[in-house]
């Protein structure tokens, strides 16, 4: 073990900051990252050993019990449910002899729930030892058992089990005109790197992750700060349940992303890029690392760029199972090798981000745009949109619908227009922007698509009248609860209280006053919390409570009181205890 | 000319770099806190601080004072937002205050008392913590951590020995210790360490000397945390 690991370090250039891709390496290996692991880790990176553990408790990919041989993780976003994941997780369960959240006692399989994978559109889906696999049905999970049962490692197993579409059903401006290699970074130089902030200024491209900021100004500050060690940095940890769009730009457009990400570093001045590349799309890992090196041959990345002098390069680092890593503090704390915790802000990133140094931080869409706007000028992005929200929103649709998939819009196109465009019928509502959206009912369909209306980073979900709304919100509130990183108050111990308050009302035990509780708790953590995560992770109950109240009040029990935990239940080692069960050592639940 | 915020209407001169508790406490002005002691780099996350700055929440142990900031702090909705942030550190570890060893000198005890907290308000959590008596003079009880980070803060910065660290995630959240075994005794902690001493609540406590000082005769058993915390913090740093 020793040796693989001083291995994997050396390969790490015995840095620090790339612990989190040493560990990755050291839990493939081993399926755990033992004691004896983190002392020679320690050792060998000079660190803490408190470091190492801190950061295998923070991300759920990474894990100081061992795993199975297989370890597979289902998909756990609402898409997944719809489509039927829990008999087939059940099945297999019972198949595979291991109960969920465990590994068999063999060793050969663990199975588990993980956060959305990012395959919304061909789900239910699964990794298996990291690896994504869409589309699970009786027969796939038939095969997938016999394979484990005959130990066959999964990179022996046939690629059809692994094979992803990218879907894409309607396309723009950004997908219908993919630039030529190189294109964009030449005609920055032709035109001018100020001219070209300008040009991009001009088009009034604003941050397609979901907050709008414009990238124009953003790479203006950046390049304006007396520090000149300055980072590119490429958010694609797309974690937002339903998102997958940016899964599909990697596979499909991935040299127009990393050609916007050298134009911005050409403009900013900054000669080290990264692509945090969520986990769960480790699948696409190898083919960006070619992506890269092609572009090195082509004198688009390295050294002296087209000839002008200009150096900058690229590395790709994986996250390990964390959604809040996609708000960018903690996405920089999580590339320095630490757990994923959102900083204090000020200062902000375009002052102080990778290594405090000055850093932009953008989605993969908006490096995309921005490469589409400086090669084929601000023009043709700006005359699309709004006024306020201009060019086009590339969309993954999801739920209930014809056709699930990738659809490029124009700001500004009403819900309805989409949902006839997916084939969505006999809609009830639609979470436009994740779980950290909002949720818009049927009678808001003509709302549209922008900043100023109903902002999206991507996730669009929709849910027909079969749906149970409370089934929905019970999903996403336990999601948050789950992703909270627990550094504030407010988020870490309020997402709890909020996903228990929730399941007491949906699960038929509130009473008058439980959904006066709901709401308090909705505000507090809303109103308190210190990051995006908090302040959003009520949106799903506020949203449906405001729109659906009567939906929660007849979830409640005609009582006074009922407590939130079994009362019959709890009496259970003291009944053991006096060896008593006559109806005197019971109780009711409710006053009779 | 001195710059100044308006902390509640009221002009207060700030020096630039300090944070709205910082020139807040110089002014005497109480802003409750837990998680922020000024002898270390704030840390932001028990949220108790938070104020109004020009309608937005923010901490106050963390946001930079500026030039004409408006400052809301002694609101009835803060208040409530703030009793409601302690009600939670309540039901989240698991807090007996009538047996533990640090009351009337305890912190979280003192804003709770400042508050007006009268109930614990949230469903417990009744949460599976331990406690580590491994160490022949020092004690951790896991039940009362707070996760305030000072003593992480304090055993790194003033100790130089990174002896704590925060680990876990969400509701999860534990405090670790540096050691092989992961037990105190073997850690490099020493009880005359900063961090021995800096904790807000009864996790860490030294051995034996629980009740050198009778209860009734602690620090807020006649005194309020705001006169005490003011005058300690403000002698010291204003």
């Amino acid at each position: 073990m020793k040796q693989f690991i001083q291995d994997v370090i050396k390969i790490n250039d015995f840095q620090p900051v790339r612990l989190l891709t040493i560990l990755r390496e050291v839990q493939a290996e081993f399926r755990f990252i033992s004691k004896q692991a983190i002392e020679i880790i320690a050792d060998e990176l000079n660190i803490e050993r408190t470091q190492i553990i801190s950061v295998v408790e923070f991300y759920s990919f990474l894990h100081l019990e061992p795993r199975g041989q297989y370890d597979i993780l289902f998909s756990d976003s609402i898409t997944d449910h719809m489509l039927g994941k829990q008999s087939l997780m059940d099945y297999m369960s019972k198949q595979l002899n291991v109960a969920i959240g465990q590994t068999r006692e063999d060793g050969l399989v663990s199975l588990d729930n993980t956060a959305c994978t990012g395959l919304c559109d061909q789900g239910p889906a699964a990794l298996i030892n990291g690896v994504a696999i869409p589309q699970l049905n009786q027969q796939k999970i038939d095969t997938i058992i016999d394979l484990i049962n005959k130990k066959q490692p999964v990179s022996a197993w046939p690629n059809t089990i692994f094979a992803i579409a990218d879907n894409i059903l309607k396309s723009n401006l950004l997908l219908k005109t993919e630039i030529v290699h190189g294109e964009a970074i030449k005609a920055a130089f032709d035109r001018g790197l100020t001219e070209t902030l300008e040009e991009i200024n001009a088009s009034g491209l604003r941050g397609r992750g979901g907050a709008g900021f414009s990238t124009a100004m953003k790479w203006k500050f950046c390049s304006e700060e007396n520090e000149t060690e300055r980072y590119v940095i490429c958010n694609a940890d797309e974690g937002e349940p339903g998102t997958f769009k940016d899964r599909v730009l990697l596979n499909r457009y991935a040299h127009q992303v990393f050609e916007g990400m050298t134009v911005c570093a050409a403009i900013i001045g900054s000669k080290q890029g990264f692509l945090y590349l969520r986990g769960e799309y480790y699948y696409l890992y190898q083919q960006l690392q070619q992506v890269l090196e092609q572009r090195r041959q082509q004198g688009l990345l390295g050294k002296d760029i087209l000839e002008q002098g200009f150096d900058f390069d690229i590395e790709i680092r994986l996250g390990a199972g964390a959604y809040i890593c996609g708000e960018e503090s903690a996405l920089i704390e999580s590339l320095e090798g630490k757990r994923g915790i959102p900083r204090n802000r000020p200062p902000y990133p375009v002052t102080q981000g990778y290594l405090n140094k000055p850093t932009i931080v953008n989605n993969v869409e908006t490096f995309l745009a921005a490469a589409n706007i400086v090669a084929n000028g601000a023009n043709l992005f700006a005359k699309l949109g709004t006024k306020k929200s201009s060019g086009t929103k590339i969309l993954s649709i999801s739920g209930d619908c014809a056709a699930p998939g990738i659809y490029e819009y124009p700001f500004g196109t009403s819900i309805s227009q989409i949902l006839t465009d997916c084939g969505a019928n006999d809609v009830l509502g639609v979470q436009v922007g994740g779980p950290s959206g909002t949720f818009i009912s049927n009678q808001e369909l003509e709302r549209k698509l922008a900043f100023e209306d109903l902002p999206t980073g991507g996730s669009f979900i929709i849910f027909n009248q079969s749906r149970n709304i409370l089934d929905v919100v019970k999903n996403f509130s336990h999601f948050f609860a789950d992703e909270s990183c627990g550094f504030c108050t407010p988020c870490r111990v309020g997402t709890s209280l909020l996903k228990k308050q929730l399941d007491k009302i949906v699960d038929g035990h509130g009473s008058a006053g439980d959904v006066i509780a709901l709401d308090e708790i909705c505000q507090l953590v809303k109103n308190n919390s210190h990051c995006g995560l908090g302040q959003t992770a009520a949106n799903p109950v506020l949203s449906t409570l405001q729109r659906y109240p009567e939906l929660y009040q007849n979830q409640l029990k005609d009582i006074g009181y009922e407590p939130g935990f079994d009362l019959d239940a709890s009496l259970e080692t003291a009944r053991r205890l006096a060896n008593r069960d006559d109806a005197a050592a019971h109780l009711a639940q409710t006053e009779e | 000319m001195s710059k100044t915020i308006s902390i509640d209407g009221k002009d207060i001169p700030f020096k630039e770099g300090q944070t709205i508790i910082e020139a807040a406490t110089e002014a005497g002005i109480y802003i409750p806190h837990l998680c922020h002691n000024p002898d270390y780099e704030p840390h932001g996350s028990c949220k108790l601080c938070t104020v109004k700055v020009n309608g937005r929440n923010c901490s106050a142990c963390t946001f930079p004072a500026m030039e004409g900031q408006e400052v809301v702090n002694a609101t009835k909705e803060l208040a409530d937002d703030r009793q409601k942030i302690t009600q939670m550190l309540f039901v989240e570890g698991n807090h007996f205050c009538p047996s533990c060893e640090k009351s009337g000198n305890c912190q979280l005890q003192g804003v709770a008392y400042h508050l007006n907290m009268l109930d614990n308000h949230f469903p417990h959590f009744f949460a599976d913590r331990e406690m580590d008596a491994s160490h022949p003079d020092i004690l951790i009880d896991h039940n009362r951590c707070i996760f305030c980070n000072l003593c992480v803060r304090a055993s790194k910065e003033t100790d130089g020995k990174n002896v704590f660290a925060i680990s876990g995630r969400g509701i999860n959240k534990r405090l670790i210790i540096n050691s092989k075994s992961g037990q105190l005794k073997d850690s490099d902690i020493a009880v005359n360490d900063c961090a021995t001493h800096i904790c807000p609540t009864g996790a860490i406590l030294v051995k034996r000397t629980g009740y050198s000082v009778p209860i009734g005769q602690r620090e807020f058993d006649h005194k309020q945390i705001d006169e005490v915390t003011l005058q300690k913090e403000h002698k010291d740093h204003g």
